[in-house]
């Protein structure tokens, strides 16, 4: 078949970060390509190195066997190839017929005149009509739902005559009719010979209409298969880096297995577009694993639990009463504790000292007229900072000078100060090396020993595996099957994660 | 002034913590170094050229000169400044602090002068100043809560939400004084604005008083240090578990009251409400002076210490202006040149720019 | 948005069916409207003589630099900024063409052509500084602000009267509408200047860009629009319409003065968010703000008619408007979930 867009050696470096080490990539006309991998796998560095987006360091891209070498999004949409964004990029209140022609409407009197509306309202009608979608387009784009929307970015991408169109998670926000539509769509584009790159986190959609798979882990390419021919634990385990075959059967020795009252219960929770009707429990001392890959769901089902997110489905009871939690200020009059995977956005305060970001949800538990006295504050921040090894000479710099592990680290530190009952580890061993890894596990195991409760969620199944006493599996969103006591081995997560 | 200060006294042992204590006292001090530098510069300036600029005399047991007129003059920008540099913290900005000014005073000169066409003429209660201070600032704390309301409860962009009192405050005013001038002989009152005290101004007293309860209260309580959190990263200090919309809150009511006190001051100064002039474009004063003092306009840290030192720099710099003889309206252009340097510095494109410059420079 | 939410209660619905109105329609232009012809009949009943054709023409004339200007900052909204900067520049170039026809002896053509390129270099820098270095357009305006008073008083602080014969004759020249009623050049100005913006930002390819750099900078960018140009061009027109509008004033009072135009940005920024534009971008238009400003005309001129009343009770009219609308545009925007 033939090969339309096709990176060779591609390369790309940020400060501190091989973020893509000489990878191929090969988009053929006619097939729906998919691109798989966990976080840090460089899937999004390749995409905005192929949309112009990025510059990159060293390596080759062809289009139809010519080099080419995109500068900016513009001019791959000029090289004919098109993105659509998982937020859709287009202006919400201009009408449909302008948002498929914005930057090229046709204007009246050989150019001379204003727009030619009626010629811009054909044009759009003809586009969504070749991908079976009939809308009023002068209607704006934000009266139609998400799906509708990506059809206009999709019909916009056509007539700009593109030969490879990127769809990057295009199916997050939609429900199944939608995404079969979508599908229908896609084969109907690619039998017009239209190269798709398609990046997901569902292992089914993935399945139901790629027809090759290209997976990445940490920057580098693993592997290029065709669909059929690759299993899905085989995928799995290609991108979770863990080979299926040579894991060892046993789990930790001993483990409780004896199931604990339970302190926190979640029935039915769930939010649409974010993670389906869930039941968890968790017992007081417990530690419970939320294993899955990226996108299944593991962060918005802690987010729900810690009220982050308003779940529109579901109880969660606390030793045994109802509680309407309504946003993270009650879960954490509740003891409820959240480690954000996300630190940068939603974890740390960047210009606020070290100690002031440790000692602050205990602060705002106490009230602002309650203020801990600063030799307290001191006391807590060195302590902390002696506990958890967090390496710096000064409590007082800003948070921001230090190195993402020990902001993880600083951020922990800040929940652990307001000595919580169930403590939420959103990836808390991301990004930060073996020892410190060792060090965090360590004194969670202590802390739960104490009494403390764990919800852990981890891309590392291996860290699960060893810590957690029973484990829930998320697969697309759903929770599919939960272990618990013996039968917690890195082995059988994989399996049921692959499904 | 951060909490991170370093007035705080070093408990640990010295020797070990040396190099600490160092950096702490290095950060507090960056945020108001380079204000006082320009404050000394200014008064350099005016050593050097401006003749009896330092001369301070003593007459009937008051101070009198310009550096005391310096003080005095720039005390409602320094009220002003001291609300506003929360509100802004807070990530937000409150336009309104002029129009409240305005209002205060027309309520305050209303109760003592009782107009006939006044609609405050009913309340008989000239002969309580406690009372009309009172109701002068319950009146401001109501602006407060309405800007307070809308920013924090409905969530309305705060440029938007003060901008509506900006408009209608001075309305509100002149509804007060039903269009009118209403001039007033008070003792008791006007001691408010042109009283002396230990040979000092009593509008000064009072502000550095107002300044210290204000800055005891922000940074002794917690309220510093949530106001940072939610101005610094709202979405992590939501998951703090901060209330910003409590925070917010009492932000703008502290605005409003020292809004409302600067009004007082200035209404007390002239025996009058003016409710045209009162306090007209002083919210930007405010603004610059906040700016000035190192507060980031994106919200985050603040320094009420740099504030001061701020709304002196400005006072200074037009009372330089006036000292020289030079046309006062430069003092805008001036203005509006700082406005814009500081802008540039705070931006990080403007900062890469420099950066490229340097870099192209050397190669 | 599904509609399949078991939770909805009546005033989510009910949110829910406004927003589906507002993007079917232009609900907050239609409640414009609504309010003006409310006001004005309300008027007409009320007041002998408000209902003539002179009144109404001088609803437009009366507040003719005030549209003007707004105008200008209609397209800077639109496009997601603000300009505060509006009233300086009025007193500005008032000041500035009033002090050079009367003492230097330009001819009036040769000082409203440099005030008008001033103007508009002055939102041209206005623009880089915001575009370039991500400046909030709020500081940057206010800047403007402080140097436009600045200069306008360093100009003259006294009121100058304009004695040129020409300036004269076109400042007292009007357009007969027919019966007694006349309608000034600088009405005239106003309603060419509107349908011009008018036409433009519907039917030119450009004056899309700006609705679609207020809807979604980035997306625009993505979309491959001349980003830049648009966000600067408008920041330029803003500074050309306050120019324009500070010698409407000049025409309209045959004097200039440097105080014109105080709080000023306010009134035009009231109008143009009564008129229906949203303070976020992107939505809006020239017609609302024309509706807008004509509400702060009725106002006046009820007032004016009351006799009674007070000049205040506009501003505290336009305040409460000003909230109801502002409160009314939170309704219909779209929830945002929570990061």
């Amino acid at each position: 078949m033939e090969t339309a867009l096709s990176a060779r050696g591609l390369t790309k470096r940020f400060p501190g970060v091989l973020a893509l080490d000489s990878v191929d990539f090969h988009a053929r006309a006619g097939e729906v390509h998919a691109l798989m991998g966990e976080n840090g796998a460089g899937k999004s560095t390749l995409i905005k190195i192929l949309t112009g987006v990025y510059s990159y360091d060293a390596g080759q891209m062809f289009l139809d066997g010519k080099a080419i070498q995109p500068v900016s999004p513009l001019h791959a949409q000029r090289l004919r190839i098109a993105t659509v964004y998982q937020e859709v990029n287009l202006i919400p209140a201009l009408s449909v017929a302008e948002n498929i022609y914005l930057g090229r409407m046709p204007k009246r009197w050989g150019g001379f005149g204003g727009i030619d509306s009626r010629a811009m309202i054909r044009g759009a009608k003809n586009s969504l009509a070749q991908l079976d979608v009939h809308i009023d387009v002068t209607k704006p784009v934000q009266s139609f739902s998400v799906a509708l929307q990506q059809m206009v970015a999709i019909a916009r991408s056509l007539s700009m005559s593109a030969k490879v169109l990127i769809l990057d998670e295009p199916t997050s926000s939609l429900d199944r009719p939608e995404v079969e539509q979508l599908f229908s769509t896609m084969r109907r584009l690619k039998e017009n010979g239209l190269a798709i790159i398609f990046v997901t986190h569902f292992l089914d959609q993935v399945y139901a209409i790629s027809d090759r798979i290209t997976v990445l882990r940490n920057g580098r390419l693993v592997g290029e298969h065709l669909a059929r021919d690759l299993p899905r634990l085989k995928l799995v385990s290609e991108m979770v880096g863990r080979d299926v075959a040579e894991l060892k059967h046993g789990g930790a020795a001993d483990r409780q297995s004896a199931p604990l009252s339970p302190f926190v219960e979640a029935k039915g929770l769930g939010r649409s577009g974010a993670v389906g009707p869930l039941d968890l429990s968790i017992g007081r001392g417990e530690i419970v694993g939320l294993a899955g890959l990226l996108g299944s769901g593991r962060t918005e089902t802690a987010r729900l639990l810690f009220a982050a997110d308003k779940p529109d489905a579901g109880t969660i009871t606390v030793d045994g009463r109802t509680q309407h939690l309504g946003n993270p200020r009650n879960a954490i009059a509740l003891g409820f504790a959240f480690c954000p995977e996300d630190r940068k956005v939603a974890g740390i305060l960047p210009d606020l000292s070290i100690r002031e970001n440790i000692v602050v949800a205990l602060q705002a538990r106490r009230g602002w007229w309650r203020p801990i006295p600063l030799r307290k504050q001191r006391e807590m921040a060195e302590k902390y900072i002696a506990a958890l090894r967090i390496a710096t000479n000064d409590a007082e710099k800003p948070i921001r000078l230090l190195s993402g592990g020990n902001q993880q680290k600083a951020i922990l530190a800040r929940w652990l100060a307001a000595s919580p009952t169930l403590l939420i580890l959103d990836e808390p061993t991301r990004g930060i090396d073996v020892g410190a890894k060792a060090e965090i596990s360590a004194l969670v195991e202590k802390l739960c020993a104490e009494g403390m409760s764990l919800l852990f969620i981890s891309s590392e199944l291996e860290e699960v595996a060893a810590l957690c006493s029973r484990v829930i599996v998320l697969r697309d969103r759903q929770k599919v099957g939960e272990l618990s006591g013996s039968d917690v081995t890195e082995k059988a997560i994989l399996t049921k994660v692959a499904g | 002034m951060n909490a991170v200060g370093g007035t705080i006294p070093v408990l640990d042992p010295p020797a070990a913590k040396a190099p600490r204590a160092k950096v702490r006292a290095s950060g507090a001090m960056a945020t108001v170094l380079y204000p006082t530098i320009a404050l000394a510069l200014l008064l350099l300036f005016n050593l050097l050229f401006t003749a009896g600029f330092f001369h301070v005399e003593v007459r009937d047991g008051r101070l009198f000169g310009s550096l005391i007129d310096i003080l005095n003059r720039g005390t409602p920008v320094l009220l002003l400044s001291l609300g506003m540099t929360l509100v802004i913290a807070t990530g937000g900005i409150d336009l309104s602090v002029g129009a409240v000014m305005a209002l205060a005073g027309a309520v305050a000169a209303c109760l003592i002068a009782r107009p006939e066409d006044s609609p405050l003429h009913v309340f008989n209660v000239s002969h309580s100043l406690p009372l009309i201070l009172i109701i002068a600032l319950s009146v401001a704390l109501l602006a407060g809560l309405f800007n307070g309301i809308l920013v924090a409860t409905f969530k309305l962009q705060p440029i938007v939400a003060t901008l509506i009192l900006m408009v209608a405050g001075r309305g509100a005013a002149q509804l007060v004084t039903n269009g009118q001038i209403p001039t007033f002989q008070h003792p008791s009152f006007e001691f408010l604005g042109s009283g002396f005290l230990f040979g000092l101004p009593f509008p000064l007293i009072l502000a550095v008083l107002i300044f210290l309860v204000i800055l005891g209260f922000v940074r002794g309580s917690a309220l510093g240090l949530l106001i940072e959190a939610v101005g610094n990263n709202p979405v992590a200090a939501r998951l703090a578990g901060v209330q910003a919309s409590g925070v917010k809150l009492v932000c703008y009511v502290i605005s409003a009251l020292l809004a409302g006190v600067a009004g007082l001051i200035a209404t007390a100064d002239i025996k009058a409400a003016d409710v045209n002039n009162t306090g007209l474009y002083l919210e930007l004063d405010a603004i610059l002076a906040a700016a000035i003092g190192g507060t980031s306009l994106a919200g985050g840290r603040f320094s009420l210490v740099g504030a001061a030192v701020g709304a002196l720099v400005i006072q200074t710099l037009t009372t330089t202006i006036l000292a020289r003889g030079i046309a006062p309206e430069l003092t805008l252009v001036i203005k509006a040149a700082v406005v814009v340097a500081l802008c540039l510095l705070q931006s990080s494109k403007f900062r890469e720019l420099l950066v490229r410059i340097a870099i192209r420079r050397r190669a | 948005m599904s509609a399949a939410n078991p939770a909805a209660f009546g005033w989510w619905s009910a949110r829910n069916r406004l927003r589906g109105v507002s993007s079917r329609s232009h609900f907050p232009l239609l409640m414009t409207c609504v309010v003006f012809l409310l006001i004005y009949i309300a008027a007409c009943l009320r007041y002998r003589g408000f209902f003539s054709l002179q009144v109404a023409v001088n609803l437009i004339g009366d507040n003719a630099f005030l549209g003007i200007a707004a105008i200008g900052l209609t397209l800077v909204i639109l496009c997601g900024g603000i300009d505060l900067s509006v009233g300086a520049v009025i007193g500005c170039t008032s000041i500035f063409v009033a002090t050079m026809t009367e003492h230097r002896g330009w001819s009036p053509a040769l000082a409203v052509g440099v005030a008008l390129a001033a103007g508009t270099a002055l939102g041209v820098v206005q623009g880089m500084l915001i575009h370039f270095f991500e400046l909030p357009p709020f500081l940057v305006t206010l800047g403007g602000l402080f140097l436009c008073r600045g200069l306008g008083l360093l100009i003259s602080r006294e009121s100058v009267a304009i004695l040129n014969p020409l300036y004269v004759k076109l400042s007292s020249w009007s357009l007969p509408l027919g019966g007694h009623a006349t309608f000034p050049l600088v009405g005239v100005l106003f309603v060419a200047l509107l349908c011009i913006v008018s036409y433009v930002a519907a039917f030119r390819p450009i004056g899309r860009y700006v609705y679609a750099v207020g809807g979604n900078e980035q997306s625009a960018l993505l979309m491959g629009l001349p980003v830049a140009r648009t966000k600067i061009g408008v920041y330029a027109f803003a500074g050309f319409c306050s120019a324009l509008a500070g010698i409407a004033v000049t025409l309209y009072t045959s004097s200039g003065n440097a105080l014109t135009g105080s709080g000023l940005e306010l009134d035009a920024i009231a109008a143009v968010v009564v008129g229906g534009t949203l303070l976020s971008g992107g939505v809006g238009g020239p017609i609302g703000t024309l509706v807008g400003v004509l509400i702060f005309g009725v106002i006046q001129s009820a007032i004016a008619f009351e006799g009674t009343l007070s000049s205040w009770w506009a501003r505290i009219a336009i305040g409460i408007l000003l909230l109801g609308f502002i409160l009314l545009q939170k309704l219909l925007q779209p929830e945002r979930t929570n990061p």
